[in-house]
């Protein structure tokens, strides 16, 4: 069975390369290359799977997922300039894509040891984009 | 590997109408859909592409190209139509939301090699809202 918690956050995030010409930066990232960045509301669902327990009947206390997912993502993600605030995102473009691998990275050995699993995060930048990272076995 | 979503709307008119099928037997079928002015819907068109991250940028595909694809491709013809208009729905064809999701299937493929060169980022999913209550998806497995 699949859980999802879903949380939101707000951002501002820049797609560029320092180490790129201003050319090439435009070219790729387009409007997104600012190097003082723009911000979303990003909306992060969490996905779970797992049996529900006989006796709480719960897969996992969606109040433990909340925890983490605040701890994890919000404390540090939320209200804050990615490229300078967060780590790896000094070094790492913070594109939607990065963003939703890097909250797998935080989120995944909180369920390590089951007795539900990392399934799937879905970031969505905007109501029009999101993605979904399965983590590197996907 | 990791899935990207661009989500499109676009309103159009249809009519549900099987030529195969009697007048009554329509009626019966499709109903209010049969009514022989047509109706219309606020079409919301998700398309996912997949691959894997680019390292040094960090993206998986160009949106931008994505984009144009699906407005050369999909939005600019069927944006304020009416499907039974499209030459794929002229036939025996009736343009149901499962038919029109398949439509666009073709139609993506068949840009997608000029829009994307190299073997990533592949088609994935189209899904279409036809109302708040229906939804059709097919999982494309491109190759």
């Amino acid at each position: 069975m699949l859980i999802t918690r879903r949380a939101d956050f707000s951002s501002s995030h820049a797609c560029y390369r320092p180490d790129w010409s201003e050319e090439r930066n435009r070219a790729v990232f387009g409007h997104s290359a600012n190097p003082r960045g723009h911000g979303h509301n990003f909306v992060l669902e969490v996905t779970l799977e797992g049996a529900p327990d006989s006796v709480t009947g719960m897969v996992l206390d969606l109040k433990d997922l909340k925890a983490i997912i605040q701890s994890e993502v919000l404390d540090p993600m939320d209200h804050r300039f990615l490229n300078h605030e967060v780590p790896p995102f000094d070094r790492v473009v913070p594109t939607t894509e990065n963003i939703a691998i890097e909250i797998w990275r935080r989120l995944a050995p909180h369920f390590a040891d089951g007795p539900a699993r990392l399934h799937s995060v879905r970031l969505y930048e905007t109501e029009d984009l999101y993605v979904d990272y399965q983590g590197d076995a996907a | 590997m990791i899935q990207l979503t661009r989500r499109y709307r676009f309103a159009a008119s249809h009519r549900l109408h099987s030529p195969a099928l009697s007048e009554e037997a329509n009626d019966r079928l499709y109903g209010k859909c049969n009514n022989p002015h047509g109706h219309g819907h606020d079409y919301i068109l998700e398309v996912t592409a997949r691959g894997p991250v680019e390292p040094e940028s960090g993206l998986m595909m160009r949106t931008a190209a994505l984009d144009e694809l699906v407005e050369r491709g999909v939005l600019s013809r069927f944006r304020q139509s009416n499907l039974n208009d499209a030459p794929a729905f002229q036939g025996a064809t009736v343009p149901t939301t499962e038919n029109l999701v398949e439509e666009i299937e073709r139609r993506l493929r068949e840009g997608w090699r000029e829009a994307f060169a190299g073997p990533w980022p592949v088609l994935d999913r189209i899904r279409i809202q036809e109302t708040k209550r229906n939804v059709f998806e097919v999982t494309v497995n491109q190759q």
